[in-house]
């Protein structure tokens, strides 16, 4: 069974991907956000930069913030963005 | 309350607005934040942010409640704007009513110590030379935060 999300990308990421957003059928092996991320990078040179290396990358869940163990489920609306500089 | 917008806000206007809203207010306090003319030693021009749709509410209000929570507080308001902006334009507002001004004052800090570190909004900045770059978060903003969790009030 695929899982079909929405990813959004912001900021630095956003730019620098040139994705702002993507809807994906994930293979059934990915479940968490660390996962995806390294599903991600494996698209190519920036793609590991952006997700994998040692730049922060923060992610939220439907809104909500999560760290790298969250779960993903089916229909979930995904996002990944630099720490944020508001205020 | 919570507003994400473009436009500017006239922070007397929503002062009064807090404090006429209930007869039992005897403390109103607000921060305003302005863009600064400065930073990492290079003169800005102009600065432009960025946000999460959908999120940025979300989590705002998600602070306004558990700073409600934490104190006696009659009501909270975020202003945050976004687009672009020029040195010493107002950036955000928070106002915090409540019947004594220590809570107030506690619960405007925490709205935006928790604001800059959790809210989903990003800076880029245009220096004088006309070449632009994402402002970097700080780690003294989340330590700012963290203050907050080890102390009971």
């Amino acid at each position: 069974m695929h899982m079909n999300i929405k990813l959004f990308y912001f900021a630095r990421l956003k730019e620098t991907l040139k994705y702002s957003t993507e809807e994906l059928a994930l293979p059934t092996e990915i479940s968490t956000i660390l996962q995806l991320k390294a599903f991600l990078a494996k698209r190519g040179d920036v793609w590991g930069e952006m997700l994998m290396s040692k730049l922060k990358v923060r992610a939220a869940i439907n809104h909500e913030l999560v760290d790298d163990k969250a779960t993903i489920s089916d229909g979930d609306e995904v996002a990944f963005f630099p720490p944020v500089t508001g205020g | 309350m919570i507003r994400v917008q473009t436009e500017d806000f006239d922070v007397g206007l929503e002062i009064q607005q807090l404090r006429l809203a209930q007869p039992n207010i005897g403390a109103v306090v607000s921060f305003v934040g302005q863009v600064r003319d400065m930073n990492e030693g290079d003169a800005i021009t102009e600065l432009t942010l960025e946000h999460y749709p959908g999120m940025t509410e979300k989590a705002l209000e998600a602070i306004a409640t558990q700073a409600k929570t934490r104190w006696d507080i009659a009501d909270i308001l975020i202003i945050h704007r976004i687009g672009q902006l020029k040195p010493q334009d107002q950036i955000v507002l928070v106002i915090a009513s409540s019947a004594h001004r220590g809570e107030a004052f506690k619960a405007c800090e925490f709205v935006m110590d928790y604001l800059k570190s959790e809210a989903p909004f990003w800076k880029k900045e245009v220096m004088t030379s006309g070449e632009s770059r994402w402002v970097e978060a700080k780690h003294t903003d989340e330590d700012a935060k963290h203050r907050w969790q080890h102390h009971k009030n």
